[in-house]
């Protein structure tokens, strides 16, 4: 089943969050930004241009024209490959782990999974980002040497930066699944 | 707990039978390693199990029933299956079954001895057993071998595939009493150029041995120790790079086999390396030899250095007149500049003396390209070097001159505020001087502060003309070093084959249904480029730099002599 709601993001742009429930101890929360608009994308390209077709004028040496169109496809495939995140979703699976995938424009897609045993919390922290304070959800990892210590903090959602009322829902969901570690009996088979 | 059944994707139509793997208690999963088919007789499958466990100290048991039944389910087989979970006694017992062509399997477990019956829910990882087993993980942290019970769950699940590569190696054309389904049951997968190399490594390896023990035994002989020889040894770079090419060649040819994962990585990176290495030296003595390329090369090289010497001519009657407007003092001015430019036509002399014998040395030196590009390169650096020996000599004479007057300039600055250095205790102290001593004192203070400018300038131009050269050898240096450090077989395992060298595992959620477990397909998640430099980088011999920039400019003021680029093992001035 899934249900996508609208909402905005620190920066005011729109965002949307789908939730899917795969099975009891499953479930996915994607987050999708706002998709390339044609619009910023001729603008970017025309200024370029225009930039170089000035220069040509001024300068009668073809290769400018030549190093503008190189540099412009260069910059657009940089920027849909490394640059512009169009979703970031989070699997969580129950006694498995949490596995974090940000999804490219051009289709690259980068995962981390994080293993449940690492997993200490997933918690809402504020942080001073340039002028603003905001919300950004993390999870917290455990510390092998010391069970009450955190040993690193991993933030999601770094991209679309989501306003307080959709990381509640997420952390509402991821909780729910969480907590089922801490009252599952511990019903493992003795062999 | 979640009942985790990580089952591989080759045995998914598979004939019934049962799942034999490992039980990781602690993580409530099981790894179905292979399906064993009827008929087998229970004895005979617990003896090849007890064999197989002894060999690669993994806990195998059987696991469970797994039945794929092309027509409707028949009655009889689920009791027969049950009736099995008796005489393999498992706890749980899991049962597996599929319908027809449907992709959604049903799964459930059978607990005798458990205190809760309520149902607990079960997830079903599909694996790729190929990939998983060749695939290494590389974890971001090391922990050590005593942490066993809290290394990751995923690194036991890797760790089980790729030590049961035993179990793989029966298929189904073995005559034996066991059949099996795995991912090499359709046959054992072998490689004939694989078997022919490692049939002729081993000779290759020991001619190699006794080759590198010849060259460097005459390498360590005494005739190649007396003072001037090694002296001029330690200060090639060439040398460096053929000792350290040399150790490079004496990892590889070793007879023992690669312990570890690193251990192999290393030797085929050092492989690999030195492979490119020679076939771009080739490459590079191939462009070089056509049309007489030497010929051109030394005819252009008397020539450079003769601009070379008269551009610093130019300069040094620059600063003997009155440069950027400053006032020189005029005597010492002409003597040190007659002094260099005099040392200037020596080293022209020289020069032109040995311009007839340029071509054939050129010839002979660049026949060395073919042992590496490194050496070639290593030989451009020490050419320049020799061919700017005189700006060395210049920069060493101005700095000496400087630092002497530096250090006289605040001694005495010292004895004009009657103050003296006190060399027992290291610091400065109040002293009472004579009336002669204050004079004559002060009198070489003055002398010497007032022709402070002239040295100074004359350092500043030298220090200059000599970081140049200095930034130019290194970044040949550089360039070596990158050629010597770069583990281009990794990089290429990345690129072709990249479950080899595995950051992490990833999930992909399939198609589901209501009231079967949930399916999931484990995939490798590969290291990125970056992480597989920095994991496999090779060692290298140099290390840059070795003075932070405050200590550099401090030694540029006090006119301390400067060696930026130091090897590693060489012994401080």
């Amino acid at each position: 089943m899934a249900e996508e709601q609208r909402f905005r993001s620190a920066c005011g742009a729109p965002i949307a969050l789908r939730r899917r429930q795969h099975s009891a101890s499953c479930r996915e929360l994607a987050v999708r930004g706002p998709r390339l608009q044609l619009r910023s994308l001729s603008a970017a390209t025309s200024a370029v241009w225009l930039a170089a077709y000035g220069l040509f004028a001024l300068s009668e040496n073809s290769v400018v024209l030549s190093a503008a169109i190189f540099i412009s496809l260069i910059g657009l495939i940089i920027y849909l490959h490394f640059v512009k995140i169009d979703q970031e979703s989070l699997l969580v699976i129950g006694s498995l782990g949490i596995q974090v995938t940000s999804s490219y424009a051009s289709g690259k897609e980068s995962t981390t999974f994080i293993e449940m045993g690492q997993v200490k919390d997933v918690v809402i922290n504020e942080a001073i980002h340039m002028q603003k304070v905001i919300y950004y959800l993390c999870i917290l990892l455990q510390d092998p040497e010391d069970p009450q210590g955190v040993s690193e903090v991993v933030p999601l959602f770094q991209s679309s930066k989501p306003r307080l009322d959709c990381l509640i829902e997420v952390y509402k969901s991821c909780q729910e699944i969480l907590e089922q570690r801490k009252t599952a009996p511990q019903s493992s088979g003795i062999k | 707990m979640v009942l985790k059944v990580f089952f591989p994707s080759c045995c998914s139509s598979a004939d019934s039978g049962i799942l034999i793997g490992r039980w990781l208690s602690e993580q409530s999963s099981a790894v179905v390693l292979a399906v064993v088919h009827f008929p087998f007789i229970p004895v005979q499958v617990k003896q090849y199990l007890g064999e197989v466990q002894h060999l690669t100290k993994v806990s195998l048991s059987v696991l469970g029933s797994w039945s794929n039944s092309k027509q409707e389910k028949e009655e009889g087989l689920s009791e027969f299956l049950e009736d099995l979970g008796t005489i393999f006694s498992h706890e749980p017992w899991i049962q597996i079954s599929k319908e027809g062509d449907s992709k959604f399997w049903s799964c459930s477990t059978l607990q005798k001895h458990s205190s809760s019956p309520k149902e607990e829910e079960v997830i079903l990882v599909y694996y790729d057993q190929r990939k998983v087993m060749l695939s290494h993980l590389h974890p971001p942290l090391d922990t050590g071998d005593g942490r066993a019970e809290d290394a990751s769950k995923l690194s036991a699940i890797f760790d089980t595939v790729a030590r049961s590569r035993v179990l793989f190696m029966t298929d189904r054309y073995d005559e034996g009493p066991i059949k099996l389904t795995h991912w090499q049951s359709e046959g054992v997968e072998a490689s004939i150029i694989v078997e022919l190399l490692k049939q002729t490594s081993v000779p290759a390896c020991m001619l190699l041995t006794f080759l590198l023990s010849l060259v460097s035994g005459i390498c360590r002989s005494r005739v190649l120790k007396f003072w001037p020889l090694s002296f001029l040894w330690s200060k090639l770079s060439t040398c460096e790079q053929l000792g350290h090419r040399l150790q490079h060649l004496q990892v590889i040819s070793s007879n023992k086999k690669a312990q570890t994962q690193t251990q192999l990585m290393r030797k085929a990176n050092i492989f690999v390396s030195l492979l490119i290495d020679v076939a771009l030296g080739i490459l590079l003595m191939s462009w070089l030899y056509r049309k007489n390329r030497i010929g051109h090369l030394a005819d252009t090289l008397i020539p450079v250095a003769d601009h070379v010497a008269e551009e610093l001519q130019d300069l040094l009657q620059w600063l003997m007149g009155a440069p950027a407007g400053l006032k020189m003092n005029r005597a010492l001015d002409q003597v040190l500049g007659r002094f260099f430019l005099y040392h200037i036509h020596l080293w022209i002399s020289y020069i032109h003396l040995m311009s007839p014998f340029i071509e054939m040395i050129l010839w002979y030196v660049g026949l060395s390209a073919c042992l590496g590009l490194t050496v070639a390169l290593c030989i451009l650096s020490d050419i320049i070097a020799l061919l700017t020996f005189h700006i060395y000599c210049f920069y060493v004479y101005g700095a000496r001159l400087y630092c002497l007057k530096i250090y006289g300039l605040s001694s005495l600055w010292r004895l004009f505020r009657g103050k003296k250095w006190n060399v027992l205790r290291q610091r400065v102290d109040s002293c009472s001087y004579d009336l002669d001593q204050l004079f004559i004192g002060t009198l070489l203070f003055t002398i010497l502060l007032f022709l402070l400018p002239t040295t100074a300038l004359y350092y500043l131009v030298f220090t200059l003309l000599r970081l140049l050269v200095v930034i130019v050898q290194g970044l040949i240096h550089l360039l070596v070093d990158l050629i010597d450090s770069l583990p281009l077989y990794s990089l290429i395992l990345r690129l072709c084959r990249s479950y080899r060298l595995a950051a992490g595992v990833k999930f992909r959620v399939l198609e589901q249904q209501d009231g079967k477990p949930l399916r999931l397909l484990m995939q490798i998640n590969p290291l990125s480029y970056g992480a597989v430099v920095q994991t496999y980088r090779l060692p290298t011999y140099s290390c840059y730099p070795k003075d932070s920039w405050a200590s550099l400019c401090k030694k540029l003021f006090l006119g301390e002599l400067i060696y930026p680029w130091k090897h590693k093992g060489e012994k401080q001035d």
